[in-house]
């Protein structure tokens, strides 16, 4: 019924907000579409799942684990290749073009080194605790998606919000030239988001590979559309349209699946997200892509 | 009966207000200037005749035809060319291919005849090409023609732009700040040029900074200050007018000191 | 002769799959030669496909009627949708055609009569080799000539600098509608032939990851010529038959060409100016000029 639904769609739009914030950062301070945001959260799902079924480690260290594999491929990313594009003033194609051949090489390794059926988490892992509020039933699990997600995304805003870097950041998302004139280390701040950014999609990959106990190597399709239109949704760039982007589209998406038809759930992402590229570009919080200096 | 009036003409963005009540009567057959200080929206008056902007307020006319709501290209077939402040060339054709482009709504063909290269294509095909030939040895830059255009100097740059404008065939040409960046022999080159133009019955608007060729070259002026017009006449008016030297003296322009 | 027909037997497919490859490249080129990134072509491709497919599984029609409404149906969609599409620009117009494409391959993923996720089978083996060499042979001259007309430079100009080109008295958004259906039609031809070349098509061969295989062969083998994307097509062919012994990693090569290429050769493997440069230096240096 209606709550549990409400549950579910909270539990999924949280990870979507996760998983958008990522990639609306990367957008906002480097101003690339980073197509290779799917491949940093199957990558992450991938690394929290080996440390945790070969090494037996618990979930925090496959946390730990997610975020770090996840950022440090981000950050090869962006060193090895889009750090040369810049260099070049590359029109913004030429990055996400680039970042969409990194996705089939993360893409391909995974599938030679895992395979390609599905992998699932450990039993013991997965408590199959629940917690009972009147009609309702949330599983620990999802309680612990959520809180996990929304500790992170505060984590995220703390930082942005109250910090030196946070603040550097959002000079540099105004302008990068300006920014570099005041003394700030832009690239290294670059460099810096792109690790951060892969680390969230990272746990954000870990979230739902845990939500529907299953991992492949090719997660990170679906959830890359998905969170095309929710930055589209919520505006590019903009951290608030992230995560009320992924609110919206987790309760659109369940929503739609409960009460109009399971396959029309898929294609809701994808239609709310051509109408608002049709409608208004810059989405509801957005800037369209364009900066001053 | 002027050829482009531009009457009444406001406009903003969000809050700032660019130009307000801006009118203009540019002539034909005769060559008339738009001076101001920087910033003082004299591109953005390009901007609003050449459609690539609607006006907030106000009306702009040409040849009698009011151009609200007509699209930039139509604009353009209707007689009106311009070159860009920051120069617009296409920098991976060559210096014919940029100047047939501005052929584009003369040469008359369709698919079907491009597809089969009927007579009528290699005819208008011909044609375009000979005239583009002719136009870039006008300016001197013939010799360059199978040559790309980003290996032009900055002076030839400006040429190149000036011959893809007439192979519009325009009536009126909007030229913004032409000699910006030529030596004093390229400037004399053109003006002559611009001359010749005007008096075969095309009309002349341009923007410019340099006073001297301003003052040498123009029938009439008018010059913005702060998105207003506050001063219009005959060049030797505008020279001693008060309130257009205070607009550029009063702001320190040295620079712009009027000769 | 034997020989011949042995090697047909083996590698017949391929080489089919090389021309219908060439033909995508084409018409990704299309579009690109624009300035438009659109990510749709494979989605086209696929429009075309199931409409030829059903037009000849269910309705009979002759080849090469079944052709061209698998040019045309897409075609059709492209014109739709195309107008408001246009509008965006960059990176929002690859992230609309993306979207587009994910939309219609649910669409199909999920209707009865395109058989799901089944997809449609058994459909009769019509495409032969003639077909593929003349429909892009004829592709390719039409393509040729189109470069060679005042709506080929157009299409340079509006690639080059959009509002320069406006101020030259080019339709924009007209040409650049233009490209775009031209390219479903090129894509949807090619759709066609290949779903009666294979016996059986499914959503699955219509989704982003093909658009990404078109976007690199086009990419690859450069879009300042025709001789690109078609040189471009018959590599990244060929090559993963080559690379079998890499198994599922192969395909981690296609994603290292397009960064590589990218990165190092960014105007592609066949730069016809690179290349007249080139030839000219060669030139010089034979008659020892320096």
């Amino acid at each position: 019924m209606l709550e549990q639904q409400l549950v579910n769609a909270l539990t999924l739009g949280s990870v979507y907000a996760l998983f958008s914030l990522g990639f609306t950062l990367v957008f906002g301070v480097l101003e690339v579409i980073n197509l290779s945001h799917g491949a940093m959260f199957m990558a992450g799902s991938f690394a929290a799942m080996t440390v945790v079924t070969r090494f037996k480690a618990p979930l925090a260290v496959g946390i730990l684990a997610a975020m770090l594999v996840s950022g440090l491929l981000g950050l090869a990313i962006d060193a090895l290749i889009l750090k040369r594009l810049r260099a070049r003033h590359a029109p913004h194609l030429i990055p996400m073009i680039a970042t969409i051949g990194a996705t089939t090489v993360l893409t391909s390794a995974a599938q030679g080194l895992f395979g390609v059926e599905v992998q699932r988490f450990p039993d013991e892992l997965l408590s199959t605790r629940e917690f009972i509020f009147g009609s309702v039933h949330v599983r620990a699990l999802e309680l612990a998606i959520v809180g996990i997600a929304f500790l992170l995304m505060t984590a995220l805003f703390l930082v942005l919000r109250h910090t030196r870097q946070g603040r550097a950041l959002r000079a540099i998302a105004e302008s990068p030239k300006a920014a570099a004139l005041l003394g700030i280390n832009v690239e290294g701040l670059f460099l810096a988001t792109s690790f951060t950014a892969a680390a969230l999609g990272g746990v954000a990959g870990l979230l739902i590979g845990l939500n529907f106990n299953s991992v492949t190597p090719l997660m990170g399709q679906p959830i890359l559309h998905k969170g095309i239109a929710v930055v589209i949704l919520g505006g590019m760039g903009d951290i608030r349209g992230a995560l009320f982007g992924g609110l919206f589209l987790g309760f659109a998406e369940v929503l739609s699946k409960a009460y109009l038809s399971s396959q029309m759930g898929d294609a809701v992402a994808f239609g709310l997200l051509f109408l608002i590229l049709l409608v208004r570009p810059a989405g509801l919080f957005g800037r369209v892509l364009e900066r001053k200096a | 009966m002027s050829m482009l009036s531009i009457r009444g003409i406001g406009k903003h963005f969000g809050g700032l207000q660019v130009l307000q009540d801006v009118n203009i009567e540019v002539p034909g057959g005769a060559i008339f200037a738009l001076i101001g200080p920087n910033g003082a929206g004299k591109t953005t008056v390009f901007n609003l005749v050449t459609g690539l902007l609607k006006p907030s307020s106000g009306s702009i006319s040409f040849l009698g035809q009011d151009l609200a709501g007509v699209a930039a290209h139509r604009i353009t077939r209707l007689g009106i060319a311009r070159t860009f402040q920051n120069i617009r060339l296409f920098p991976d054709m060559t210096l014919l291919q940029n100047v047939m482009v501005g052929r584009h709504h003369l040469t008359n063909y369709g698919g079907f005849a491009a597809l089969f290269a009927t007579p009528s294509f290699r005819e208008a095909e011909r044609r375009s090409r000979e005239r583009a030939l002719e136009l870039l040895s006008w300016v001197k830059l013939d010799h360059k023609a199978e040559s790309t255009a980003d290996n032009l100097s900055y002076g030839e740059q400006r040429k190149l732009e000036f011959a893809r404008a007439l192979a519009t065939e325009p009536k009126l040409l909007l030229l913004d700040e032409p000699v910006a960046g030529m030596n004093s022999s390229e400037k004399a080159v053109l003006m002559e040029e611009i001359r010749n133009i005007r008096d075969r019955g095309y009309g002349v608007f341009l923007i410019e900074h340099d006073m001297r060729f301003v003052m040498n070259l123009c029938d009439r002026v008018a010059v913005l200050n702060f998105g207003r017009i506050i001063a219009e006449g005959a060049p030797d008016e505008i020279r001693s007018s008060p309130e257009v030297i205070e607009a550029y003296l009063g702001r320190g322009d040295e620079a712009e000191v009027l000769p | 002769m034997e020989a011949f027909a042995d090697f047909w037997a083996t590698y017949s497919t391929l080489i089919f799959t090389v021309g219908i490859h060439a033909l995508l490249a084409l018409s990704l080129w299309l579009t690109l030669s624009c300035g438009l990134l659109s990510l749709a072509n494979a989605a086209f491709m696929g429009i075309g496909a199931y409409t030829a497919a059903l037009l000849t599984l269910h309705l009979h029609w002759p080849f090469p009627m079944v052709l061209a409404a698998g040019g045309l149906a897409p075609a059709a969609v492209a014109l739709l949708i195309g107008a408001p599409t246009l509008r965006l620009s960059g990176v929002y117009l690859a992230m609309a055609t993306l979207a587009f494409g994910e939309v219609t391959r649910i669409l199909v993923l999920n209707l009865e009569i395109t058989g799901g996720p089944e997809g449609l089978n058994g459909i009769p083996l019509l495409t032969t080799w003639w077909h593929i060499v003349l429909i892009l042979a004829a592709a390719g001259y039409a393509l040729a000539r189109l470069r060679r007309s005042r709506m080929g430079r157009a299409f340079e100009a509006i690639r080059e600098d959009e509002v320069a080109a406006r101020m030259m008295g080019i339709d924009v958004e007209g040409h650049k509608l233009a490209a775009f259906t031209l390219g479903a039609v090129l894509a949807g031809l090619a759709g066609a032939l290949n779903a009666h070349s294979t016996f059986f098509i499914s959503p699955r061969e219509y989704g982003f990851e093909n658009a990404v295989d078109i976007l690199t062969m086009t990419i690859l083998g450069g879009i300042s010529s025709l001789i690109g994307p078609v040189l471009g097509a018959t590599i990244l062919t060929l090559l993963p038959e080559l690379l079998r012994f890499l198994h599922a990693y192969r395909l981690a090569v296609n994603g290292l060409i397009l960064i590589g290429v990218v990165l190092f050769l960014p105007t592609g493997l066949w730069d016809s100016r690179r290349l007249r440069q080139f030839v000219g230096d060669w030139r010089n240096r034979r008659e020892g000029k320096p």
